[in-house]
């Protein structure tokens, strides 16, 4: 009998790594959100992978557009408010280089409750389908499939698919 | 200061087998590379981005030495990149800077503080373990054959004479010989990625 418990109510950062393993990713290109610090201990102590920190989210593109180039499997990991800050950089060195990349976005702001107040949230998918990106909503580890669904669909359309990250990792936020 | 295809031209005795990711100075080194697979002339996907791109490409090959000939114009737009460039420290990221004290491609309009700014000093505080800075081509050449030969990350600011283009874009030279697609499939068939 399988006790494996899949929350649908939260999203842990132990589902999230898997994917990313699962998927071969080598290099995490990230600034830190809020929603993203307990993943980034795991991240830390996987040996598969290498994090490479960028002051300024628009930087990540270029940078994975080299990674890629040279042959390795970079992910983008950076909150929605970095993701408009990118938008040019999205453009060229993303779209414009056929570049199969996950952009998994903390989706800061983002509410299923009554009226959405944050502005970083209510322009997100605005901007994701002003660049004809696709994305996925996730929000708890119910939704794991998604995040795959997002690497094949990059992977086969060789361009950026973002994944929307609608919690912050659990974890974090009640270890004491 | 000195002309961007003299500097190329001296450059290109001691490149070796380094992959080069040319920048800004691609419509000069595309008529004097002889290896024109190791070669990824981009153009300007969008304005800079040339550090990042080169910089990956480092990453991903470490056994091979990459040779980015960046501009003042990009640099400034990306300063944060050379943080990021330090603390990951690739050994075989050669970093080049164009220093035409202006937009060339736009008219020549200056950058910001564009005759004040001493950009090996930005990248040494940055982190990069060695930084110079060329305004004499004879001192460049001198000092070439030891920048390639030690490790990297290593920066150096080139003083170049502004070749300013005014022409519209339409009517300007088309130098790039391949689609940034190709370019980047000729790289990895010759160094041999699946």
């Amino acid at each position: 009998m399988n006790d494996t418990v899949v929350s649908t109510t939260q999203l842990s950062p132990e589902t999230v790594l898997s994917q990313m393993k699962k998927h071969g990713i080598t290099h995490v290109v990230w600034l830190p959100d809020s929603e993203t610090n307990w993943l980034y201990l795991l991240m830390q102590a996987e040996p598969s992978l290498t994090l490479v920190p960028v002051p300024r989210e628009g930087l990540a593109s270029s940078i994975a557009a080299g990674l890629h180039a040279g042959g390795k499997k970079p992910l983008i990991l950076i909150q929605n408010t970095g993701l408009m800050e990118s938008g040019d950089s999205i453009r060229g060195w993303l779209l414009g280089m056929d570049v199969p990349v996950v952009i998994m976005v903390g989706l800061r702001g983002w509410t299923r409750h009554g009226v959405t107040q944050d502005t970083a949230a209510v322009y997100t998918e605005r901007f994701l389908n002003a660049f004809n990106i696709n994305y996925y909503l996730v929000e708890s580890d119910a939704d794991a499939d998604r995040i795959h669904v997002a690497f094949e669909e990059a992977q086969k359309t060789n361009r950026p698919v973002a994944v929307l990250i609608g919690d912050e990792y659990h974890g974090f936020h009640t270890k004491k | 200061m000195f002309k961007t295809a003299d500097m190329l031209k001296i450059f290109n005795k001691y490149r070796g087998d380094a992959i080069v990711v040319p920048g800004r100075g691609g419509k000069f080194w595309i008529d004097i590379s002889q290896k024109e697979k190791l070669d990824v002339p981009l153009g300007d996907p969008a304005m800079g981005g040339h550090c990042g791109f080169a910089f990956g490409l480092a990453m991903a090959l470490p056994h091979r030495k990459v040779v980015l000939f960046d501009s003042e114009g990009d640099l400034q737009m990306s300063l944060g990149v050379l943080m990021t460039v330090a603390e990951r420290k690739p050994a075989n990221f050669y970093h080049f800077m164009l220093d035409n004290e202006c937009y060339g491609t736009t008219g020549g309009q200056p950058v910001p503080n564009a005759k004040n700014v001493r950009y090996d000093l930005l990248a040494k505080g940055a982190g990069y373990p060695r930084a110079f800075a060329f305004t004499e081509l004879d001192e460049f050449s001198k000092a070439l054959p030891e920048i390639l030969e030690q490790p990297g990350p290593v920066f150096a600011a080139l003083k170049i004479v502004p070749e300013i283009e005014n022409e519209a874009i339409g009517q300007r030279r088309r130098w790039m010989t391949r689609t940034r697609q190709q370019a980047i499939a000729d790289l990895r068939k010759e160094v041999q990625i699946a």
